[in-house]
């Protein structure tokens, strides 16, 4: 649990815009130091543009830093030879499912990234029913995937990953596109994967999900601006807002109570967790 | 009701025909269409008449099926029976009617070329029955792969195949949508004479264009995501197989286009 698996030193990332001239630079990520360590559930937090999508593309080498350095299990990302490796140990899933699947069957998209990797064929059977198992869309591995629902449709995403046997995933906004129900889904399959001790990196707009990780990074402008527990994160309300984030509405209510003058600490991330403070406050 | 729609023409079963290797009875169709462009006369054809319906049967692919895949080419027959009819003269006539002749060898040709095309169609839409798509592109890979040697890309022309059809459903979706949209903000797309029409088009194929380079970024990232690397050392999951089965289907097939061959010969004139 102790050691580092993805080490990110001092990153700066520029998007090059070469259609106009002279060409124009975006910096989009100024000198990003963070480390992850092997296991973690890591929630990336940051408004639109802020270069939390740009800092995940780094991590798996579909960026490359532009200066500083990002390494995954001690292997640098700038190396070519690292790539299919790296690809392989950290897999990505997007926010439109759509976008994401290859195959008109279920079962064949959750064999591609195998069938890239070349793993004999009895293998890969063998790990696709595993992966589809572990995300619940077993009974479905002969449908076609734009029959299924947006929830399922990522979860067969995430399926392909976890096929790969990766050590971290690393999902931008997988839950953006989706419904509440598809929300939960695969909320639920996340902390799962987490649990079997998947390192997890989940960006997301959605407080209530950052407040299930373990360790919350908000980024602002290209740069981590907080980086703690989200216990400590979240109740840091004005901060938070003034960064142009919300934070859960149980933290929220309890924040609002505490302006009213009332005796409650805003570090409150959890329903169940408020219910019994507001009760407590009801009683004095 | 528009995501209902099945990709190509796969009718699922578990017939003799579905369970033969997709190479197999790619290659056998072609042997087909050898078979009745072969057949001289109307005994030949005949040869390819019963390997049709037997191949059919053994399909249980319902007949409305077939009857789906014969509509769209009922023109294409109708105009081949009448151009042979009227421009064929030789032969005892018929019937006449100003300068119009119909001929026996007229009605007999005609007949005939009728007989080859719907025996074509329907021959040949049983691969595309019996097959999925996936199956059939994988075929097509296998059976193309000696051309990769004179530097065909044939595994890029394949996976491009299995892309196009996954992605058909989701720009159908995509169209509905955005005609919905045109039309909310006003768009008039029913009326106009056929000029009006297609440049009502327009508004809906540009955002459709734009939108299907905005997933194929999207998908190539993905793709690339999970170690693409084009096809050098790619291994698949499902192998295709051959069995008894298609050394039967192919001596099936042999004997019928021995017969045709044999009918040839014997009724020569």
């Amino acid at each position: 649990m102790s050691e580092n698996f993805i080490e990110i030193k001092d990153l700066r990332f520029s998007y090059i815009n070469d259609l106009e001239d002279p060409p124009v630079k975006t910096e989009v990520l100024k000198g990003v130091t963070l480390n992850i360590k092997k296991g973690e559930f890591v929630a990336v937090l940051g408004h639109n543009g802020s270069g939390k999508s740009t800092l995940a593309k780094c991590i798996n080498a579909i960026n490359l830093p532009e200066s500083g350095g990002v390494y995954v299990a001690g292997m640098d990302t700038i190396d070519e030879m690292n790539l299919l490796p790296i690809r392989q140990r950290v897999g990505m899933v997007f926010q439109n499912p759509d976008n994401q699947i290859v195959a008109t069957i279920v079962e064949e998209d959750v064999a591609f990234a195998l069938e890239n990797m070349g793993v004999a064929p009895d293998e890969i059977r063998r790990r696709v029913d595993e992966a589809l198992k572990a995300v619940g869309m077993y009974e479905y591995r002969m449908h076609a995937p734009h029959k299924l629902s947006g929830g399922q449709k990522q979860r067969v995403a995430i399926a392909g990953i976890i096929a790969m046997r990766p050590d971290c995933i690393l999902l931008d906004e997988p839950t953006a596109m989706l419904d509440p129900k598809g929300r939960q889904e695969v909320m639920k399959t996340i902390k799962m994967l987490n649990e079997q001790g998947v390192t997890i990196v989940l960006i997301t707009h959605y407080m209530e999900e950052a407040a299930q990780a373990e360790r919350v990074v908000v980024i602002d402008g290209g740069e981590v601006v907080m980086d703690d527990v989200p216990r400590k994160i979240f109740s840091q309300v004005e901060k938070m807002k003034s960064l142009g984030l919300d934070v859960p509405q149980v933290t929220e209510l309890a924040w609002e109570l505490q302006k009213a003058g009332y005796d409650i600490s805003t570090e409150i991330i959890d329903e169940d967790e408020c219910v019994a403070k507001l009760a407590e406050l009801l009683q004095k | 009701m528009i995501k209902d729609i099945t990709l190509g023409q796969y009718f699922p079963g578990d017939s003799v025909l579905h369970r033969m290797d997709a190479r197999v009875k790619l290659l056998l169709t072609a042997v087909f269409i050898v078979m009745l462009f072969i057949a001289k006369g109307i005994e030949g054809l005949a040869v390819g008449i019963v390997f049709t319906v037997a191949a059919f049967l053994i399909s249980k692919i319902p007949l409305k099926m077939m009857g789906k895949s014969l509509k769209p080419i009922i023109p294409v027959i109708i105009f081949t029976a009448v151009l042979n009819l009227v421009f064929i003269t030789t032969g005892d006539v018929l019937w006449e009617w100003k300068f119009i002749k119909l001929t026996r060898d007229g009605l007999d040709t005609s007949l005939f070329m009728v007989i080859r095309i719907i025996c074509l169609i329907c021959g040949s839409s049983l691969l595309t029955y019996t097959t999925s798509p996936i199956d059939l592109t994988d075929a097509i890979e296998k059976l193309l792969s000696p051309l990769k040697k004179v530097k065909v890309p044939v595994h890029e022309l394949a996976m491009m195949m299995t892309i196009a059809l996954r992605f058909i459903p989701t720009l159908i979706e995509e169209t509905d949508k955005i005609m919905s949209a045109q039309k909310a903000r006003g768009a008039d797309m029913e009326t106009g004479n056929i000029l009006q029409k297609a440049k009502a088009l327009i508004p809906i194929l540009i955002p459709l264009f734009v939108a299907s380079f905005r997933h194929a970024e999207e998908l190539a990232l993905a793709m690339e995501c999970r170690c693409y690397h084009g096809g050098e050392g790619r291994t698949r999951m499902k192998q295709l197989k051959m069995s008894i089965l298609d050394l039967w289907g192919t001596l099936f097939c042999m004997v019928f286009l021995a017969g045709v061959i044999a009918v040839n010969y014997f009724t020569k004139r």
